[in-house]
């Protein structure tokens, strides 16, 4: 048994997460030459859409984790609010960029297929509209906590602003159901499976796991970026050389 | 495979332009967050070095 407890503090957490980082990138790199691979060489041509539909592979997962994101950094704002521990606000702010920009990347890649297929960058349909505001609500947590010098206050704000904004997930992701959205259905579906080529699929999932291994990596070495702006001197950080040197130096 | 020659490959059918710059502008943002990240941490741990080295003297950081 692995006693989780102790990797709650930032001295415990700051190095487990530095050995993590390089096993999580190596592997998502790995992923994804893979997922390309097969998403270009193997997965055959879309018989409706043509080659346009390739764009699903960054599409697909960019939007999957933007979302999933969302929830996984309010679920460490709600955390670190409910226990008032440090590690957790400082998860939910290491998040949110990450978040951000894979929202970004699932507008833009959305906007490079909606041209070529409804020959519109943009429309204000249901599931466009309600990522627009996703985007704006990691904006909304990156920009709170910016604006608050204090940073208890910063880190409430911005995990109750989290909270709050969570609503809107189940919003964007049923969506297709609930509004008649120019926007396609769900091609991988729960209750009725698959719509695609296995091929296509495979590659598709193997991105996604490719994106949320990425998204491990630098989620982890943004927080411990941040472990080191906020703790004032983490001595356990150094290198003992280095320590002795500044105890010598004194 | 469905591509007769490389060129093919780019066309993307018609669909290049599109389909190469969802690719490119992902692999963009991925490795300008992977930089970023990297100079924020040597920038946070000179800061720290020479917070732990005496304070001011920048040349220890």
């Amino acid at each position: 048994m692995v006693n989780w407890s102790k990797y709650s503090s930032p001295q415990a957490f700051y190095p487990l997460a530095g050995r993590l980082i390089p096993w999580f990138a190596v592997v998502a790199v790995v992923l994804m030459g893979v997922g390309l691979y097969m998403g270009f060489f193997v997965a055959p041509t879309d018989f409706q859409q043509g080659e346009a539909y390739r764009i699903i592979f960054v599409h697909v997962p960019a939007a999957w984790m933007s979302m999933f994101l969302y929830v996984v950094m309010a679920v460490w704002a709600g955390i670190g609010m409910g226990l008032n521990a440090r590690l957790s606000f400082m998860m939910a702010q290491a998040i949110a960029p990450t978040g951000a920009m894979f929202t970004f990347l699932a507008l833009l890649t959305g906007a490079m297929w909606g041209k070529p297929t409804w020959g519109a960058w943009w429309v204000w349909d249901a599931r466009l509209t309600s990522e627009l505001i996703l985007l704006f609500q990691y904006a909304g947590v990156m920009l709170l906590r910016t604006s608050i010098d204090d940073m208890r206050r910063a880190d409430r704000s911005s995990a109750v602003f989290a909270l709050v904004g969570v609503v809107n997930v189940p919003i964007i992701y049923f969506s297709v159901q609930w509004w008649n959205t120019l926007h396609q259905g769900a091609s991988v579906s729960m209750s009725t499976g698959s719509k695609m080529a296995a091929t296509m699929l495979t590659a598709m999932l193997l991105m996604t796991v490719a994106f949320w291994l990425y998204s491990i990596a630098v989620i982890l070495a943004r927080v411990r970026c941040i472990m080191v702006e906020r703790e004032s001197l983490p001595v356990w950080n150094e290198k003992p050389a280095v320590i002795q040197e500044a105890v010598e130096a004194r | 495979m469905q591509w007769g020659s490389v060129s093919d490959f780019f066309a993307m059918g018609g669909y290049g332009l599109y389909v190469w710059t969802s690719f490119v502008a992902t692999a963009l943002c991925m490795v300008w967050e992977v930089l970023a990240l990297w100079r924020r941490r040597v920038a946070a741990r000179a800061e720290q070095r020479a917070a732990l080295l005496g304070g001011t003297d920048e040349t220890t950081a």
